[in-house]
């Protein structure tokens, strides 16, 4: 079989993964089993198909295949470019999948064990469909498929109204972005001839430039970036953990290929294009990292993390197009290598925080912070793990969110136009934003992890206590497994760069040749420095063992400033840790509080509450969408169910599209 | 080699000597004699021979915060040239490296504070976390400039200034820049006017209070962590300040050592005559910092 037969069996092996548990009871544990064995087996053979074609043992393949619908000729492909995504299609959901055999157990969850299996296999192998597909039609039934799978995967308890909520959120924002996908892929058919991924014939500037407005909103929307966001906090907060963690890490990274390969087969862009994806992700970025520390929910926070790191990503984007419109090949190699490397790394460190996430949830019965506390101490394990992601996503040294956001950097450094070539002055001032989310990201994952993990527990009870004991190695394993890769990818950076550069140049044209990536930017030297860093620590580490030998180490209370009876509940909570940062961007948060209502000499006991609500979704969206709840029944007189009534109407129609065609007008 | 040599001992030896001499200049200010000249030497000598006590609330992590800390600010000092010398480790990028380095260690510095469940100590990680915010930036458009003038994106070309010399048009971002990166190692060193080294006002403080439940061995490597912090911002901000080299090593190890001690008793004389913010003025002196640095930013490439 060739490597392109490989992911495709792959991806049809994992959209039937859950039939068989279907014939099964729905109690069946050997039901949930098969679907996992056939996940990790299509995985495998996907990972088989696709890592030849990453490292360039094979040569880019492509298939035409039979085809019945009217447009032009169904096309799967592979290339660098779809291979670097496939991997991470197949390492994500698989993990997953395992770690769903002991957090979502079948015997627990009879309602819906079997659905969530079925459509957790088909939003895996979609996946996969959608970045071979070469073909506009298929791309968008197979686009359709991924919604739809995510959609039913997501909504799994779709007996909480939360979640229903939610879903319907989604459904409609993914729905408004495939119109904007549908109004795009009939532009590029009009402009390019046929709805076939081939590099496009000139085009009038302003046609490309209307298409690539429309992938970035079309895209936009599955993305996540800001404000087309609104659906993201909602249903990642509702949808199974591991689920989540495919959504967040997989699905929001189908929406950047998107915006990757439509930018990868139009024309030679204008500076524009560069200059507005650059904006468009430093504003996703610092939005979307300020809305996470202002939230209370675990999910809720981890969500707009990922909103943040897609901010990230487009900014990567947005300077390897200003690259591509100016014609230097550094820019285009930095930016849409750090770019695709942090799709990668954010796919494994936020997998990992969320099957973390799942697993405090488990241990704790709720996902809201500010009532855990003090799990390390139970959970040891699952605190080490939770620390290396945080690490990791706070693009910290020695770990592997640093290194794709150094490409970026370094990248942004270049627009000052070091070399004498020509420079974007300007743009270099998103190096400025990315410090700032960065910052703002250390303050997020300290945020998270001193309050779950750290302290005291803020409940007591024997509930909170012996909950936790309950993790096993189906949960912890795939967790350990991301975090190597995370460690792996920041210590031996120089071993992955030849893939990310493999795909850079495939999203590159033709004629962009001749620069290195490993001499632009000598990640070998950063890989020794986080081996020394590491090598550092580990020798302080066993310096202060050595010196502590002997010395009399005496366990206490928290000192406390000599308080003498402090309380678990007097501890410092997540929000009023990020209140201050909260304050800062009062404006874009706006932040709702009700204060204490205090009375007489003697007050009683009040409450105080204060809350983050998402300011598009209830200042925007909402209101809009209320506005036509009320106004559209006004033209429901035509809907009538008559069928004639129908009939009359598509004959009105066709006879207006006669008029128009003899007028001259085409589409 | 030797060049490295005295790069390291430098590193390792000098910044306590720093507290030293801020300390006899606000000791001359107040008329007193002060403590010895010495004192954070004995201090932190003191301290690793003690034993330790930890609260029962704590974990690894409450370990990791001095030791990560320090291990990463070390690591950040081999990446910094100091005075015409270049730095032992050097690389294009470093200097996001070295920016970074300090993230991890405000990383594992808040994370030991929370690990105590100390509302004070929350309070502090708070503060730190905050400000980092408005000084991280400001720190990156300093660096903006620094590689735009000097063509490189390395820290070794990039502190020691255009080959050209410095030109008339480049003067005024460069004082911008000296004076908000100034700013930056007053807030980063914990000084006064952000913050109070020496008051034990809890509510008040800001680093002092993160570290309230470390003692012994981990409160030493905690202060010279802080120290070395002090030093290597400093040595920074001495690039800029005083751009002149002599001809002969030598004398330029001397010239930098003189420097430095001119820097402590200018930091000195600012605790001296200035009272400490109130806590909710500090962000307004950190985006002062951070207009200052764009503002050198923006003239530069205007």
């Amino acid at each position: 079989m060739t490597t392109l037969e490989f992911v495709v069996a792959a991806a049809v092996l994992l959209c039937v993964s859950g039939v068989p548990a279907l014939m099964l009871p729905a109690r069946s544990l050997l039901g949930q089993r098969t679907t996992t064995v056939l996940v990790l087996t299509g995985s495998i053979m996907g990972l088989l198909g696709s890592v030849p074609a990453l490292v360039g043992a094979s040569a880019a393949g492509g298939l035409r295949l039979p085809w019945f619908l009217p447009q032009g000729q169904g096309a799967i492909g592979i290339d660098a470019l779809s291979a670097f995504f496939l991997v991470l299609i197949f390492v994500v959901p698989a993990l997953g999948s395992i770690y769903g055999l002991e957090y979502w157990k079948q015997g627990e969850h009879s309602g819906n064990g079997r659905k969530l299996g079925l459509f957790y296999g088909i939003l895996a192998g979609s996946m996969a469909l959608v970045v071979v597909a070469r073909n506009g039609f298929l791309f968008m039934i197979v686009w359709e498929v991924m919604a739809m799978a995510a959609f039913f995967a997501a909504t799994a308890e779709d007996d909480n109204p939360e979640v229903r909520n939610a879903g319907w959120v989604y459904l409609i924002a993914t729905h408004v972005g495939t119109l904007c996908l549908l109004a795009m892929f009939a532009l590029w058919k009009s402009a390019s001839g046929s709805f076939q991924f081939e590099l496009a014939p000139a085009m009038p500037q302003a046609v490309a430039g209307i298409i690539f407005v429309l992938a970035l909103v079309g895209f936009g929307f599955k993305a996540g970036i800001m404000p087309l966001h609104v659906w993201l906090p909602g249903a990642h907060a509702n949808a199974p953990s591991h689920v989540s963690a495919v959504m967040s890490g997989v699905m929001l990274k189908m929406g950047v290929y998107g915006i990757i390969r439509m930018t990868a087969l139009l024309p030679l862009p204008s500076t524009w294009w560069g200059s507005t994806t650059l904006i468009v992700g430093a504003v996703t970025g610092l939005a979307g990292i300020a809305f996470a520390i202002s939230q209370n929910d675990i999910k809720r926070m981890l969500a707009y993390s990922s909103i943040e790191n897609i901010g990230i990503i487009m900014m990567g984007i947005g300077l390897a197009l200003l690259g591509r419109a100016m014609g230097r090949v550094d820019w285009m190699l930095l930016g849409m290598g750090g770019a695709l490397l942090h799709v990668w790394n954010h796919g494994l460190f936020k997998s990992l925080l969320f099957l973390n996430a799942g697993a405090i949830i488990h241990a704790q019965g709720t996902r809201e912070i500010d009532r855990m506390g003090g799990l390390a101490r139970s959970l040891p394990l699952l605190a080490a793990l939770f620390a290396v992601g945080a690490v990791a996503i706070s693009a910290l040294p020695p770990l592997n969110g640093f290194v794709s956001e150094w490409l970026i950097y370094l990248g942004l450094f270049g627009t000052l136009g070091l070399d004498g070539g020509p420079g974007f002055p300007v743009a270099a001032t998103a190096a400025v934003f990315l410090a700032m989310i960065g910052s703002l990201a250390v303050a997020t994952f300290v945020k998270l992890l001193g309050t779950v993990f750290l302290g005291s527990p803020r409940r007591s009870g024997p509930d909170a206590e012996h909950r936790g004991h309950a993790l096993s190695v189906m949960m912890t394993g795939p967790m350990i497994a991301l975090a190597i890769t995370c460690l792996a990818i920041g210590l031996v950076p120089a071993l992955f760069i030849p893939a990310v550069e493999r795909a850079a140049y495939g999203w590159m044209p033709a004629t962009a040749s001749g620069q290195a990536l490993l001499v632009l930017a000598p990640v070998r030297w950063l890989g020794l420095a986080g081996v020394g860093l590491v090598a550092l620590i580990a020798m302080m580490v066993l310096v202060s063992r050595i010196m502590l030998r002997g010395k009399n180490v005496r366990r206490g209370p928290t000192w406390d400033c000599g308080y003498a009876r402090p309380s678990a509940r007097m501890q410092y909570t997540g929000s009023s840790l990020g209140q201050s940062i909260v304050g800062l961007f009062s404006v874009l948060l706006r932040p709702r509080t009700a204060p204490p209502l205090i009375s007489g000499a003697m007050p009683t006991a009040t409450a105080f509450e204060s809350q983050v609500p998402d300011t598009v979704l209830d200042k925007a969206v909402v209101p809009v969408f209320s506005f036509l709840g009320l106004q559209l029944p006004r033209i429901r007189f035509m809907q009538q169910g008559k069928l004639n009534l129908y009939l009359l109407y598509i004959v009105v129609i066709t006879a207006l599209l006669f008029i128009f065609g003899s007028m001259g007008v085409r589409p | 080699m030797i060049e490295t040599s005295i790069h390291i001992v430098l590193l390792l030896v000098f910044p306590p000597l720093m507290l030293g001499v801020i300390n006899k200049t606000k000791a001359f200010f107040a008329g007193r004699k002060g403590v010895p000249l010495l004192q954070a030497y004995y201090d932190i000598g003191k301290l690793l021979r003690k034993s330790l006590v930890i609260s029962t609330t704590t974990t690894w992590i409450f370990w990791a915060g001095p030791i990560v800390s320090l291990a990463s600010v070390l690591a950040a000092g081999l990446l910094l040239p100091l005075g015409p010398f270049n730095a032992p480790l050097s690389f294009v990028g470093d200097m996001i490296l070295f920016a970074y380095l300090f993230g991890l260690s405000r990383f594992f510095t808040t994370a030991a504070a929370l690990d105590t469940g100390s509302a004070f100590e929350g309070m502090g990680a708070a503060r730190e976390v905050t400000f980092a915010l408005l000084s991280e930036p400001a720190l990156f458009f300093a660096l903006l400039v620094l590689a735009k003038d000097s063509g490189s994106l390395s820290l070794n070309a990039m502190l020691h200034g255009p080959a050209a010399g410095i030109s008339a048009s480049l003067i005024a971002p460069f004082v911008l820049i000296a004076i908000g990166l100034f700013i930056i190692m007053l807030a980063e060193g914990c000084r006064i006017p952000v913050d109070d080294p020496n008051t034990h006002l809890e509510l008040t403080m800001i680093h002092e209070v993160m570290v309230l439940d470390h003692s012994g061995p981990l409160l030493g490597l905690v202060l010279y962590g802080a120290a070395m912090k002090l030093f290597e911002l400093g040595s920074m901000v001495l690039h800029l300040a005083v751009p002149f080299q002599t001809s002969m090593a030598w004398l330029n190890w001397i010239l930098l050592l003189v420097e430095l001690v001119g820097l402590s008793v200018a930091v000195g004389v600012i605790e001296s005559i200035m009272a400490r913010l109130r806590m909710r003025h500090v962000p307004s002196l950190l985006i002062g910092a951070l207009l200052l640095c764009g503002s050198g930013f923006i003239l530069l490439v205007r």
